[in-house]
């Protein structure tokens, strides 16, 4: 077995060679200089990317760009760090901002991009999740922002004459009169682990409605979350949805698209999401885009009622690039109201862009036009724990789905991810841990 | 690890070329032993030393046995623990009996032998993930094709992947029926070796068939049954892939083995921790696999 898995291996390296020799040596032959730009493999990027390297390259003809993919989640993480650290990552890449950067070191890895002229037109709340720790911008944004709430079914909510609740009472009252009408309140799919999260992280919003300095003290390993109630309280709520029966029959088992398309069909009322699923539903449910609207997830208080937000992945230079001038010259035309453009078109809006003058057109999907609301008033939003600090533990989505099916309560959830965020802490060499 | 694997063989052969003394020259020995080192003892050493840091991927700080300390705080390690070894236990138990069963069954009269033992053969060459995914979608509660046969029974399934009392126990039987074929081939090479005498001088003395399996074919073929625990023993203590590709170590952590705790760690960026869980995962595979040959190899006696 052994053997054989050594023969695959090396199957692989041989093949990886012969693609690179070929790869450089097309280049050559047409006197162009290619770079590579590495992307996840979600559907809607994508088409986003390719839409993007085909007008970049019509309008740059000595310059190719070839894309590759990545897996999402755990495993890209994996691979970028991989990547990153045997000097093989490609001359673009797109990936998280936040925490998730911060623990790539970017000062030592990433090229500066403070001086790019198109620095100017990008939103500074996306800035600061990019800036190194030597207060230099080391990325462009990717995409559009994305709020972590609830997606809801608008026709169940007009057929029995519901309104969007401002309270998690009110909420936990919508889903026992849409349980009474025989539907499914809440959909979960844990069997794509991570959209298990999203009670726990989309309630950011209210834990620092209640501890304005939450953000600062985690940092610091001073509060905790298992003995902060307002941060608990993500916890209950999902224990709560699990024990009063109101989730899909197979939410175990249930995946990610398929709750996409539930939520648009209405197979259920209730859906918690990150918004950039809305592109996912023009791709699965096109022609129920319309009846998908979103509401942040509400907190004790309907007078502090806000959205959790999440900024977009960056898009950033290796300092190990070769084409680091053709590089910068793809990202600028990106930022450009051109590439904004071609953005929209092909990947489907599923939220504001960051880039100032790129704005909506008029004719957006509803859930998008409930998202813009938050972005629109003043103190209706603010940023997830990931871009406020460093610290946030891997085994948060396998905690999750535990409290969300009853197998452990949500006080020994929190406990237990208290737990597991100490390690990156103390990888990450912070004081006070 | 590799280098367990292989001394069960090695192990064998080497009282016939100890004590004489080698007819090659001693340069003769020198790439492979130069392979050997850069590739396997170095790595090891050096896994030694980097358990006890806590690295990242430009350099590493010297912690002592924090990283130890921390492994054995984990939560799910534990229950990774047990898991590991109950997994382990149960793939190589349910591999031998129906290992054996299968091959007495092959070794028969029976019509299409070569057909019917290369089917036996044929889930051990195709890729475990594949496999993986595969019995992922059969095992589905609600639309997979077991729990619809099921219902037509009138049997509502369980969820074999989703409940966290089965999940384990689930992805430990497709890794036997993934395994299983080379178990069996192992004891078709068994079985055909043992000498004919004994089974005519059992008929002579008037044994029952099952006096035959019991007392002739089953002490027999102890160094295949060794063998075939041996092998699906360590694979089953560092089994990874099927249980990666099936469950990701769920529902929560349900499903976690040791291979998949240490994997988990390093995709989180946690180095020394997950080198840490290595050494562990060494140190348990020896603790556990050099006594059960030690034992297997001694019951066996003279071959």
């Amino acid at each position: 077995m052994l053997t054989a898995k050594r023969r695959t291996l090396l199957a692989g390296v041989a093949a990886g060679l012969l693609a690179m020799t070929s790869l450089s040596g097309a280049a050559l032959a047409q006197d162009q200089v290619t770079i590579n730009y590495l992307a996840d493999n979600q559907p809607s990027t994508v088409a986003s990317a390719e839409a993007l390297i085909a007008a970049f390259e019509a309008a740059n003809p000595d310059i190719n760009v070839e894309l590759e993919t990545r897996p999402p989640g755990g495993e890209g993480d994996n691979i970028i760090k991989t990547r990153l650290a045997t000097g093989q990552l490609p001359d673009v890449v797109s990936y998280n901002s936040g925490s998730l950067f911060q623990a790539l070191n970017p000062t030592q890895h990433f090229v500066d991009l403070t001086d790019e002229p198109w620095q100017a037109t990008v939103v500074d709340s996306f800035k600061s999740v990019v800036t190194g720790s030597d207060g230099r911008i080391y990325g462009a944004p990717h995409g559009t922002a994305m709020g972590g709430g609830i997606l809801y079914n608008k026709p169940i909510y007009e057929e029995l004459g519901l309104s969007v609740p401002k309270t998690w009472a009110e909420f936990m009252a919508n889903n026992e009169k849409i349980k009474a009408a025989g539907k499914v309140p809440v959909i979960q799919t844990f069997g794509t682990t991570w959209t298990s999260q999203l009670f726990v992280l989309g309630d950011f919003f209210n834990v620092l409605a209640e501890n304005p300095t939450f953000a600062e003290d985690y940092t610091a390993g001073k509060a905790k979350y298992a003995t902060t109630p307002a941060a608990v309280r993500g916890f209950e709520h999902q224990a709560e949805v699990f024990s009063a029966g109101y989730l899909n029959e197979d939410f175990q088992a249930a995946t990610f698209e398929e709750g996409v398309v539930k939520i648009a069909t209405g197979e259920g009322a209730h859906y918690p999401m990150l918004t950039f699923s809305i592109s996912n539903i023009q791709e699965l449910a096109p022609e129920n885009i319309g009846d998908v609207g979103f509401f942040a997830i509400p907190g004790d208080d309907a007078a502090k009622n806000g959205l959790t937000v999440w900024m977009p992945n960056g898009y950033y230079i290796p300092k190990t690039s070769q084409h680091v001038e053709e590089a910068k010259r793809f990202i600028a035309f990106i930022q450009s109201p051109e590439g904004c453009k071609i953005d929209m078109e092909s990947s489907g809006i599923s939220g504001p862009y960051l880039i100032s003058g790129c704005d909506l057109p008029a004719d957006i999907p509803p859930s998008v036009a409930d998202l813009q609301t938050y972005f629109q008033q003043e103190g209706t939003t603010a940023p997830a724990l990931e871009f406020l600090s460093p610290v946030k533990g891997p085994a948060l989505e396998q905690i999750t789905v535990e409290v969300g099916s009853g197998a452990r309560s949500p006080e020994d959830g929190a406990k237990l991810y208290d737990e597991d965020v100490r390690k990156q802490a103390q990888q990450l060499g912070l004081p006070g841990w | 690890m590799a280098a367990l694997t292989e001394s069960a063989p090695v192990d064998r052969a080497m009282p016939a070329a100890r004590g004489r003394r080698s007819p090659y020259p001693a340069w003769f020995f020198l790439p492979a032993a130069v392979i050997y080192g850069v590739l396997f003892l170095a790595p090891t050493f050096a896994s030694f030393y980097f358990s006890l840091t806590r690295w990242t991927l430009s350099n590493s700080v010297f912690i002592g046995l924090d990283n130890f300390v921390q492994f054995f705080r984990e939560p799910f390690l534990v229950q990774g623990l047990v898991n590991t070894v109950i997994y382990a236990v149960l793939t190589s138990g349910l591999k031998v009996v129906i290992g054996m069963a299968l091959a007495v069954l092959l070794t028969s009269n029976i019509i299409a032998r070569g057909y019917l033992r290369s089917v036996v053969f044929f889930p051990v060459l195709v890729s475990t993930v594949g496999v993986g995914i595969t019995f992922t979608v059969l095992m589905h509660p609600t639309q997979g094709m077991i729990n619809e046969g099921l219902a037509l029974l009138g049997i509502k399934g369980p969820g074999w992947l989703t409940d966290p009392k089965l999940a384990l126990i689930s992805v430990a039987l497709v890794d036997v029926w993934k395994g299983v074929g080379l178990a069996t081939v192992i004891y078709i090479a068994g079985l055909v070796a043992i000498p004919k005498d004994y089974y005519e001088a059992a008929r002579i003395d008037g044994a029952t068939k099952w006096q035959n399996f019991w007392y002739v074919t089953l002490p027999l073929s102890r160094p295949a049954t060794a063998t075939v625990i041996t092998l699906s023993f360590i694979g089953g203590l560092r089994t990874f892939d099927l249980i990666w590709a099936m469950t990701k170590g769920g529902p929560g952590f349900a499903s976690d083995t040791v291979a998949s705790v240490i994997y988990k760690q390093y995709q989180a960026g946690f180095y020394g921790l997950s080198t840490a869980g290595n050494v562990v995962l060494f140190i348990l595979i020896g603790l556990l696999v050099v006594p059960l040959t030690m034992i297997l190899n001694r019951k066996q006696g003279h071959e």
